[in-house]
């Protein structure tokens, strides 16, 4: 993967800025790990760190109540965590933009990660989210950005799907 | 433990009178929600009817968006308890105008009252401290009432306080309960749209 290729968080990143979000709720993922401290580094976004995703649900409910825009990041097996309250989203039409880094789906060591990764996509159908599945890293802001539009501009939810291909394998022993 | 207990009407009423239309107001689910209603509709009212365990984080997030407005999260206890880790999330951003209020009755009142965790002692109020809230208030009288009340309307450090109420059920007073227009009033009266 050369530089250009490598660098799919920093466009995630000018992203979030173009759309203007003003918060940003995690819980760390490595996956995410240049992303955050992107948004750490920022001092017009306030980063939240979670004690668990569904928290960031909520979160962005406020921010939208507020008039401000948000995001949340996550890893596959966070979005479970986040089920009941996505009918906080739902029931109010509030916009969620989630980006999602999948586990448990590619030269994934953990089987652990796979009950969850594989139910990732039928979990946001049925949530009625929109799925913008990125696999190689110059597809990702082009997805991010039409996200941004839906999320923002329909209300409604917007997941960003990062395939494990782009993260690359977890090394596991040093 | 017999401990003096506060009417939750009462004690509502008594958080909210005179209330400025800086003051944003988030209650948790069920009777929380209720004893809000029961003060007069407001549209800086964000009623809950479900997202149990979340009420917390939407005044964390709406908080952070309002920096010029107060917002006070008035919920209960089995509501608190269900995202405790939120106190944890609060107070390591302790944005310097979010109060979290937890109406405590030791029970859970729209399921029959069952007893919470609280009744079992857990301590809330200990919790919010430990999490690293710096001003927290244990208010059990008519005194720490009108003390937290007059808070409600000055207060520049995250606050936390545990009002002890009894476990008492009045009548429902039902809020407005669709969430997109309950959401698209509240930013209008904001001027968020």
């Amino acid at each position: 993967m050369n530089a250009q290729a490598a660098n799919w968080p920093d466009r995630l990143f000018n992203t979030f800025k173009r759309a203007g979000i003003r918060q940003v709720g995690y819980v760390p993922d490595a996956g995410h790990a240049r992303l955050i401290d992107r948004c750490r580094a920022d001092p017009k976004i306030r980063d939240v760190v979670l004690t668990t995703e569904e928290e960031g649900v909520a979160l962005a409910a406020g921010a939208w109540l507020g008039g401000e825009r948000s995001a949340i990041l996550m890893q596959s097996s966070g979005l479970g965590n986040c089920i009941n309250m996505l009918s906080l989203t739902r029931s109010c039409r509030f916009p969620l933009l989630m980006l999602i880094t999948m586990r448990g789906e590619w030269e994934e060591f953990n089987p652990w990660q796979e009950p969850m990764g594989s139910i990732v996509e039928p979990v946001l159908k049925l949530c009625e989210a929109e799925i913008y599945r990125a696999r190689k890293p110059d597809e990702v802001e082009g997805l991010a950005e039409s996200a941004v539009q839906l999320a923002f501009g329909d209300e409604r939810i917007a997941a960003v799907l990062l395939s494990q291909e782009l993260i690359g394998k977890k090394v596991w022993t040093k | 433990m017999s401990q003096a207990r506060l009417e939750r009407r009462a004690a509502m009423a008594t958080l909210l009178e005179g209330r400025s239309d800086d003051l944003l107001v988030v209650p948790g689910l069920g009777s929380t929600a209720w004893d809000l209603a029961a003060t007069g509709d407001n549209d800086r009212n964000f009623y809950l009817w479900g997202a149990m365990g979340g009420a917390a984080m939407i005044g964390l997030g709406l908080a952070l968006a309002q920096p010029q407005r107060r917002v006070a999260v008035i919920t209960g206890d089995g509501e608190l308890l269900m995202g405790m880790g939120s106190l944890a999330t609060i107070g390591i951003q302790r944005p310097a105008n979010l109060a979290v209020i937890v109406f405590d009755n030791g029970v859970y009142g729209e399921t029959g009252m069952q007893p919470s965790h609280t009744q079992s002692g857990v301590n809330l109020l200990s919790v919010a401290g430990a999490c690293g809230i710096d001003l927290c208030l244990d208010v059990h009288d008519a005194a720490g009432l009108a003390d937290l009340a007059e808070r409600l309307k000055t207060f520049t450090t995250t606050l936390f306080a545990r009002v002890l109420i009894e476990a008492s059920e009045p009548p429902r007073v039902l809020p407005l309960r669709d969430g997109v227009a309950l959401k698209q009033r509240f930013r209008a009266a904001l001027g968020a749209n």
